[in-house]
């Protein structure tokens, strides 16, 4: 996995996509898109506030990088719509970052508003790449409706747990003819480089990030873990056996006296 | 009356959406933002001379931080 990545026709240098959500200062936020080399950040559609501190916007730009709005907060295929047509219009991309939840609690994605989304946006001319469960047959179901990317979670948005449910990250990769970006759940950099061994093309991170004690130097193990894994990937790793196998010669031993 | 962003507001005679922005001090020239009026999306072309409806809903966004 040397060649870079490419989702509808873009090519990216970067493997890790970073979120902006959780940081508590944009110059931190600023600093953490150098450290990570990312290309694309994403951000949220919001009511309009006069009184945000500096722009958001002009931070993104300076540090030249792109943004990737997303559809958080809506939980209806309906008003993810809409979301991301306010998002094309106020930030003239085509690009969605498509998410419909179904449930507060656990911020999981609603599957079926989901694919109507996915399907009326594809169809409305955007290059829609969904969160989505780490459900390998909704995965499938998404790339069929025209999705650009598939982004399943590796555990609920903002709880650091990690990939849950490395066997079904597994499954959605060998399965997808898309890229798959893990999203969501990644809680420090091992987390990250688990899911470029498990074949992810490439990782999205937000809180593991914004909300680390020090993000900086969290945006530059995860930057550093995405590329181990990505290398790990490459490498092949060794079989998993029950028991052990003796890496060192079982001929040869001294007899030593009594 | 009219509601933006989901506060009650005296638009005034028939206003265009450009003319909803100026009375909110927000230059309807900038960029970064977007406007939908009764759940559909009003291209910023039409702000100067579409008018808002008695009782119409506006909404008016941004990008802010967000995963």
């Amino acid at each position: 996995m040397t060649a870079p990545l490419v989702i509808a026709g873009r090519e990216l240098r970067s493997r890790l996509l970073l979120g902006t959500g959780g940081f508590t200062r944009l110059e931190t936020l600023g600093a953490a898109i150098d450290t990570c080399e990312c290309e694309l950040v994403t951000v949220a559609m919001r009511r309009i506030d006069a009184s945000a501190p500096g722009s958001l916007l002009d931070v993104i730009a300076a540090h030249g990088v792109d943004v990737l709005p997303n559809t958080a907060g809506c939980f209806t295929a309906r008003d993810a719509v809409l979301t991301a047509q306010l998002a094309r219009e106020a930030l003239q991309t085509d690009w969605v970052k498509l998410e419909v939840i179904g449930d507060e609690r656990t911020l999981l994605p609603d599957a079926p508003e989901l694919l109507a989304a996915a399907e009326q946006l594809v169809d409305d001319g955007f290059v829609v790449l969904p969160y989505t469960n780490d459900d390998p047959v909704l995965a499938r179901r998404l790339e069929d409706v025209g999705c650009a990317a598939v982004m399943p979670l590796g555990s609920p948005i903002g709880s650091g747990m990690g990939i849950a449910n490395p066997a079904n990250i597994t499954l959605i990769v060998e399965a997808s003819g898309v890229p798959v970006v893990l999203d969501a759940g990644v809680g420090t950099a091992s987390d990250a480089a688990l899911a470029m061994e498990l074949g992810c093309d490439a990782v999205l991170c937000a809180s593991a990030i914004s909300r680390a004690a020090d993000p900086v130097a969290m945006a530059q193990a995860i930057r550093l873990a995405v590329r181990a894994g990505v290398l790990a990937r490459g490498a092949g790793r060794i079989a998993r056996r029950t028991h052990a196998r003796a890496s060192s010669p079982a001929q040869g031993m001294p007899e030593f006296a009594e | 009356m009219i509601y933006v962003n989901g506060v009650p507001t005296d638009g005034g005679e028939n206003p265009t959406i450009r003319d909803v922005l100026l009375a909110l001090d927000i230059d309807p020239d900038r960029g970064g933002i977007a406007v939908a009026v009764d759940a559909e999306v009003a291209r910023r072309g039409e702000w100067p001379r579409r008018t808002v409806p008695d009782g119409a809903r506006v909404e008016i966004v941004m990008a802010t931080q967000g995963g």
